[in-house]
C-alpha cells in the first residue's frame, strides 16, 4: 500500500522521535552517559531472549530488555557506590555488558539472523518487510514496537510531568515534599531500555544513542520551556529522519549512519546560528550592545 | 504553647564521625528561630535531618506529634542555592508553580488557582516583572527571591531555610526579613540557619546553639550570653565580651 | 595445550601478543591519568570519533594502510576532542550531553562512509571492519613496530612528565598558581590519550577501546594509595588483559579480539575488587566486623558506666542489683542479640560480672576493671568531643588508629585545656579524674568523690 520509502521513513520518524523525546530528561539530570551505557547493554539481554524465545518477538524482547536495563543502572550505581567514580563505573559496567553481548552474538551467528554489523548499525531497510497485523492494521512489525513504546513514553510523562520535571530540577527539594525520587529514576530507565530495544533493529545500537543524545540536545539550544523542548525534539528527530532517508537514498550509503549525520547536522547549524543559544546569535548581541555602550559614553 | 517541631535524641554521623549528637528540642510555634554555631557544626545537617534528607543513626522527629513523612504537606524547605541547575527551561513562575505540587498531588494537573496563588507569592517577593524570565538570567539575590517564594507558594505551617542571607544584596536580604516578619504574622514557625552573629539578635525570637550537641535552646535573651557563646564557638573571651552587651543583652 | 605452544611459537603470533601487551600497557598507563582526570569517556569518545578519520584515510589513499589509518584516526580523534570542549564551553550544554553528541555523530557519519566503501565493492573488503570490534591476527610485523615506537614515546613522556600529570590530575588550579603551563599540559595528555586509542584500536577496535582505558586503572587502583604504583600497576593489567585476551581469541578464529580482551580486563577487575588486601571487599568486610564488634563492646561498656554513675549519683536505685539487658542496649542503640553476645563475652573477659534470679531474669553491673577500662573509654569519647567541638583548636591533633588512647596522642598542655573544657560543658561524673587530677583509677575516683558527699 504505502511504499516502502515511505514506512523507512516512518520507522526511522518513530525512532528518532521516541529517543529524542525520552533523551531530553537524561540531558536535562544530566545522565546522558547512563544512557549510552544502557543502549549498550541491552545487547546481550536481547541476544539471550533471542535464544531462549527464538525470535524477535515483541513483548518478551521488551520486558527482557526493561530487566537488563534496569539491572544495568543498579550494577552501575552498586559500583559506584562501593567507591568506583560514576564516570567509571558506567564505563566498566556496559563496555563489559557489551563485550559479553557481542561474543554471544560471534559464538551463535548461525542461530540468530543477527550478525555483528546488524548489532550496530540495524537493517532498517528489511523492516516493511516484516508486517504484523494488530487489528486488522497490517504495519511493519518494527512500527507497531516503535510506535507502541514511544505512546507508552507519552502516557508515562504525561502522568507524572511534574514529578519528573521536579525531580529533574531539584531532587532535593522533590525527596523532601515526598516524591519517590528513586523509583522516577528507575521508570525512565526502563523507558530508555525499552526505547533501545525497540529501535535495535532499525537503527542498531549504537546509533540509538545517537537519537537519544542529539535532537534533545539540540532541542535545548531553541527554548526554555520544557514542554517546547519536548516538542521541539520530536520534530527535529522526524526531520532527522526523513532527510537521513533521502541522503543515504541518493548516496546509497547506510541509511540509519545518514540519519544520524543530519541530526549532527542540523546541530551544528541550531550550535551556530539558533536566535537565542546559537554562538552566533550571541556575538551578535554582543557586539551590538557594545555599540550602544560606545555611542552613550 | 503546641510545638510545631520536636527532636528527640537525634544522631547523625558521616563516615563514622559523629555530626550530631543527642540533639533534642521542641520548637514552640509561630515563633522565628535561628540556629547557630560554627562552621561544621552540622546545622544545615539539623535540617536534613529532619526532612529525612539524610539518615539518622538515631532520633526521632516529629512535625506538630506526627512523623514527618505524614506531614510533608506542612513542611517548607528553602535549601542553599547551589543545589538546582540553573540551565533548566523553566521560568521564575515555574519555579514558584512547583511550590503546589505538593498539594496537587502525584498524577494531578495544576490549576488556575495554583497560578494566580503562586503568582501572588512572586508579588510578595517583588519578583512579578520576571515571572517569565528563565531562571539563569536573573542575579544570586533574584534567585534567592524566586525560592522564598516557592516556598511561600508551598503554603506550609513550618519552614526551614538554609543559610537564606548568605551572599546577597540590600534589597534581597530586606525582602527576606521582611517575609520572615509577615510569615510570623500569619503564626507560621521558621527556623533558619543563619551564619551571622552581629544580626541574630534583630532577626529571631528564639535561639538554638548547636556544637556537635545542643549547647542552649530557648528565647534570644536568655540563650545569647557570653558563657553559651563561648560554650558553642570556644573563641577568645574578649570576642564574645564585646558581642553581648553590644546586642544589649545582659549577660 | 599443545594448541596454545604451537600458537606461542608461531612468529606471527609472538608480533600480534607483543603489540596487543603494548596498546595494554599504554592504555593502562594513560588511563590511569584519564580516570583521575575524570576523562575517561572521553576515550570511549576519542575512539567512537576515530572511525571517519581512518574511513576518510581510506577513501584519500585507495588501500589499506595501517600508518595512514592511524594518521586518519589521530586527526578526527582530535577534532572529536576539540568538538567536544567548543560545544560546553559555547553553549549551556554540559560535558556530559557534548561528549554524548560527539561520540554519536562522528561515529554515524563513520558507518556512512563504511557503507560508501562498501559499495565499491573491493573484494578486501579494505581491512576497516577490522576496526569496528578488533581483528589483532590482522596485525603484521610492520604495525607492530610503529605501535612499539608510539608506545614507547608515551611511556617515556609520562614518566618524564609524571610529577606534571599528577599536579594537572589533582589541583590544576595550584599548578597554574605555581607557574607550570597547565593549558598545555593538559592538551599533552589529551594528545597522548588520542594516540593510545588509536594504537589499540586495530586490536580492540572503536566500540570498545573505552574498556582498556578505563577497566585496568580502576582494578590498580584497589591494591595501592600511591599514584605511580597505580600506574605501573594498571599498565601490567592492561598488558596481562592484552595478552590473555589475543591468545584466547587465538582458539575461537570467528571471534573478534576485542572482546575477549575486554572480558579478560574485567576478569582481573572482579577479582582486584574482592580480593586485593584492604581494599576488596572481602578484606573490607572482614575489618568493618571487627570494627562493629570494638564498637558494640565500646558500647555497652560505656553505657553500663552510663548507668552506674547516673545511679551513684542521684542514688536513685532502690529496687536491686545490676542493670537489664534492656536497660543496657536502650542506651545506645543495638541489636539485643548482639548485646547478649557481647556481655557474655565481656564477662569472660571478667569485665562485667552476671547475676541470674529464679526467674531467670540475668542481671548485669561492672567489675572494678571493667570500670577503670569502661571510665578509660568513656573520658576517651568525650575528650574525642571536645576536639570535634572545637577544630580550630585542636584540628592539629593527629588519632592514628582507631583504638587510639587520647591521652596517649596529645601533649599535657592539650590534654589539660580539654579537661578544661570538660568542666565547662558540665559533664557531671567524669569529673573525678579531671577533677582531682593524677591517674587516679576509677573506683579511687569513686571513693574520693563518695567520701566528700557525693558531689560530683
Amino acid at each position: 500500500m504505502m511504499s516502502h520509502a515511505f514506512w523507512v521513513m516512518a520507522t526511522g520518524s518513530l525512532v528518532a522521535a521516541s529517543c529524542g523525546f525520552i533523551g531530553c530528561f537524561l540531558l536535562l539530570r544530566r545522565m546522558t552517559m547512563l544512557g549510552d551505557a544502557i543502549s549498550h547493554a541491552v545487547l546481550p539481554g536481547i541476544v539471550v531472549a533471542f535464544l531462549v524465545s527464538n525470535s524477535l518477538e515483541g513483548m518478551t524482547m521488551l520486558i527482557g530488555a526493561t530487566i537488563v536495563g534496569l539491572l544495568t543502572s543498579f550494577l552501575i550505581q552498586t559500583l559506584h557506590t562501593g567507591g568506583v567514580q560514576s564516570d567509571a563505573a558506567i564505563g566498566i559496567t556496559f563496555t563489559s555488558l557489551f563485550a559479553i553481548g557481542v561474543v554471544l552474538v560471534s559464538m551463535y551467528a548461525s542461530d540468530i539472523h543477527l550478525d555483528v554489523q546488524h548489532v550496530l548499525y540495524g537493517e532498517i531497510a528489511y523492516v516493511p518487510w516484516e508486517v504484523a497485523t494488530l487489528a486488522g492494521i497490517e504495519m511493519p512489525r518494527a512500527v507497531w514496537m516503535m510506535g507502541g513504546v514511544f505512546v507508552l513514553s507519552l502516557l508515562v510523562v504525561g502522568l507524572l510531568y511534574k514529578e519528573i520535571k521536579l525531580s529533574s530540577f531539584d531532587p532535593q527539594m522533590a525527596a523532601a515534599i515526598g516524591i519517590p525520587v528513586l523509583l522516577i529514576h528507575y521508570i525512565l530507565m526502563a523507558l530508555v531500555s525499552m526505547n533501545t530495544v525497540a529501535a535495535f533493529e532499525s537503527v542498531g545500537a549504537i546509533l540509538v544513542v545517537a537519537m537519544i543524545v542529539v535532537p534533545g540536545a539540540t532541542a535545548y539550544l531553541y527554548t526554555d520551556r520544557l514542554h517546547l523542548m519536548l516538542g521541539c525534539s520530536i520534530v527535529l528527530g522526524v526531520l532527522s529522519a526523513v532527510g537521513g532517508y533521502n541522503l543515504a537514498a541518493y548516496f546509497d550509503v547506510s541509511i540509519s549512519g545518514a540519519m544520524v549525520t543530519v541530526s549532527g547536522a542540523l546541530f551544528f547549524l541550531s550550535f551556530l546560528f539558533s536566535p537565542r543559544y546559537g554562538v552566533a546569535s550571541r556575538y551578535f548581541t554582543q557586539r551590538a550592545l557594545r555599540k550602544e555602550h560606545q555611542k552613550e559614553s | 504553647m503546641t510545638s510545631a517541631v520536636t527532636v528527640e535524641n537525634m544522631t547523625v554521623a558521616y563516615h563514622k564521625k559523629p555530626v550530631l549528637r543527642e540533639i533534642s528540642f521542641e520548637a514552640p510555634e509561630g515563633k522565628l528561630i535561628g540556629i547557630m554555631g560554627p562552621n561544621g557544626a552540622g546545622k544545615s545537617t539539623l535540617i536534613k535531618g529532619i526532612l529525612g534528607l539524610v539518615p539518622l543513626a538515631s532520633g526521632k522527629v516529629g512535625i506538630y506529634g506526627k512523623p514527618y513523612k505524614i506531614q510533608r504537606k506542612l513542611v517548607g524547605y528553602i535549601p542553599q542555592r547551589e543545589s538546582v541547575d540553573w540551565d533548566f527551561p523553566t521560568s521564575a513562575l515555574d519555579v514558584v508553580l512547583m511550590g503546589r505540587y505538593g498539594h496537587a498531588g502525584m498524577f494531578r494537573r495544576l490549576r488556575a488557582a495554583d497560578r494566580e496563588f503562586a503568582f501572588s507569592c512572586l508579588e510578595k517577593v517583588g519578583m512579578s516583572d520576571f515571572a517569565d524570565r528563565q531562571i539563569s538570567q536573573l542575579s544570586g539575590g533574584q534567585q534567592q527571591r524566586i525560592f522564598l517564594a516557592r516556598a511561600l507558594a508551598q503554603d506550609a505551617s513550618v519552614y526551614f531555610m538554609d543559610e537564606p542571607f548568605v551572599g546577597v544584596d540590600a534589597a534581597t536580604e530586606r525582602a527576606i526579613v521582611s517575609l520572615l516578619n509577615e510569615l510570623k504574622k500569619q503564626g507560621k514557625t521558621v527556623l533558619v540557619v543563619h551564619h551571622d552573629v552581629q544580626t541574630v539578635t534583630d532577626y529571631f525570637d528564639w535561639l538554638l546553639l548547636v556544637n556537635l550537641r545542643k549547647i542552649a535552646f530557648g528565647p534570644t535573651e536568655e540563650v545569647f550570653t557570653s558563657e553559651n557563646l563561648q560554650k558553642a564557638y570556644g573563641g577568645r573571651l574578649s570576642f564574645t565580651e564585646t558581642l553581648v552587651p553590644s546586642a544589649g543583652i545582659k549577660s | 595445550m599443545e594448541f596454545l605452544l604451537t600458537l606461542l611459537f608461531d612468529p606471527n603470533t609472538r608480533w600480534v601478543v607483543t603489540g596487543c601487551m603494548l596498546l595494554g600497557i599504554s592504555s593502562g598507563v594513560l588511563g590511569s591519568f584519564a580516570l583521575l582526570r575524570k576523562h575517561s569517556l572521553v576515550g570511549d569518545a576519542v575512539a567512537h570519533a576515530a572511525l571517519p578519520g581512518i574511513c576518510l584515510a581510506y577513501m584519500l589513499y585507495g588501500e589499506k594502510s595501517i600508518g595512514l589509518f592511524m594518521v586518519g584516526a589521530t586527526a578526527s580523534g582530535l577534532l572529536g576532542t576539540l568538538c567536544i570542549s567548543l560545544i560546553s564551553k559555547y553553549s549551556r550544554i554540559k560535558p556530559d550531553a557534548s561528549l554524548g553528541i560527539v561520540l554519536s555523530v562522528f561515529f554515524g557519519f563513520g558507518t556512512v562512509l563504511l557503507t560508501r566503501i562498501a559499495q565499491t565493492g573491493k573484494a578486501n573488503q579494505s581491512g576497516l571492519d577490522a576496526f569496528l570490534f578488533g581483528k589483532a591476527a590482522s596485525l603484521v610485523q610492520a604495525d607492530i613496530e610503529v605501535m612499539m615506537g608510539v608506545a614507547a614515546f608515551l611511556i617515556i613522556v609520562s614518566f618524564l612528565l609524571f610529577k606534571e600529570f599528577k599536579l594537572l590530575c589533582f589541583d590544576p588550579g595550584f599548578g597554574r598558581g605555581i607557574g607550570f603551563p597547565m593549558g598545555f599540559l593538559g592538551t599533552v595528555l589529551m594528545l597522548m590519550i588520542v594516540l593510545t586509542v588509536v594504537i589499540g584500536l586495530q586490536a580492540v577496535g572503536v566500540v570498545l577501546m573505552a574498556a582498556m582505558l578505563i577497566i585496568p586503572p580502576v582494578a590498580a587502583r584497589y591494591w595501592t594509595e600511591r599514584l605511580h604504583r597505580m600506574v605501573i600497576i594498571s599498565g601490567v593489567f592492561g598488558a596481562a588483559s592484552g595478552i590473555v585476551g589475543t591468545l584466547l581469541s587465538g582458539f575461537t578464529p570467528q571471534l573478534p579480539t576485542g572482546p575477549v580482551i575486554v572480558l579478560s580486563a574485567f576478569l582481573l577487575f572482579i577479582v582486584s575488587l574482592f580480593f586485593a588486601p584492604r581494599k576488596g571487599l572481602v578484606a573490607k568486610a572482614l575489618h568493618t566486623a571487627k570494627l562493629r564488634r570494638r564498637v558494640a563492646v565500646q558500647n555497652i561498656l560505656q553505657s553500663l558506666y552510663d548507668l552506674t554513675e547516673h545511679t551513684t549519683a542521684s542514688g536513685i536505685r532502690t529496687d536491686g542489683w545490676g542493670f537489664s539487658e534492656e536497660e543496657i542496649y536502650h542506651l545506645r542503640p543495638q541489636g539485643s542479640r548482639q548485646a547478649r553476645r557481647v556481655l557474655s563475652y565481656l564477662k569472660k573477659r571478667g569485665w562485667v560480672q552476671m547475676l541470674e534470679d529464679n526467674q531467670g531474669n540475668k542481671r548485669w553491673a561492672l567489675t572494678d576493671r571493667g570500670a577503670d577500662e569502661a571510665y578509660a573509654i568513656t573520658l576517651n569519647e568525650r575528650l574525642y568531643e571536645m576536639i570535634l567541638m572545637y577544630p580550630s583548636r585542636f584540628g592539629s591533633v593527629k588519632l592514628e588508629q582507631e583504638g587510639d588512647r587520647i591521652q596517649d596522642c596529645v601533649s599535657p598542655d592539650i590534654l589539660q585545656e580539654l579537661k578544661l573544657l570538660l568542666t565547662k560543658h558540665n559533664h557531671p561524673v567524669l569529673l573525678p579524674q579531671v577533677k582531682y587530677g593524677a591517674d587516679l583509677s576509677y573506683t579511687e575516683c569513686h571513693q574520693a568523690v563518695t567520701s566528700r558527699g557525693g558531689d560530683a
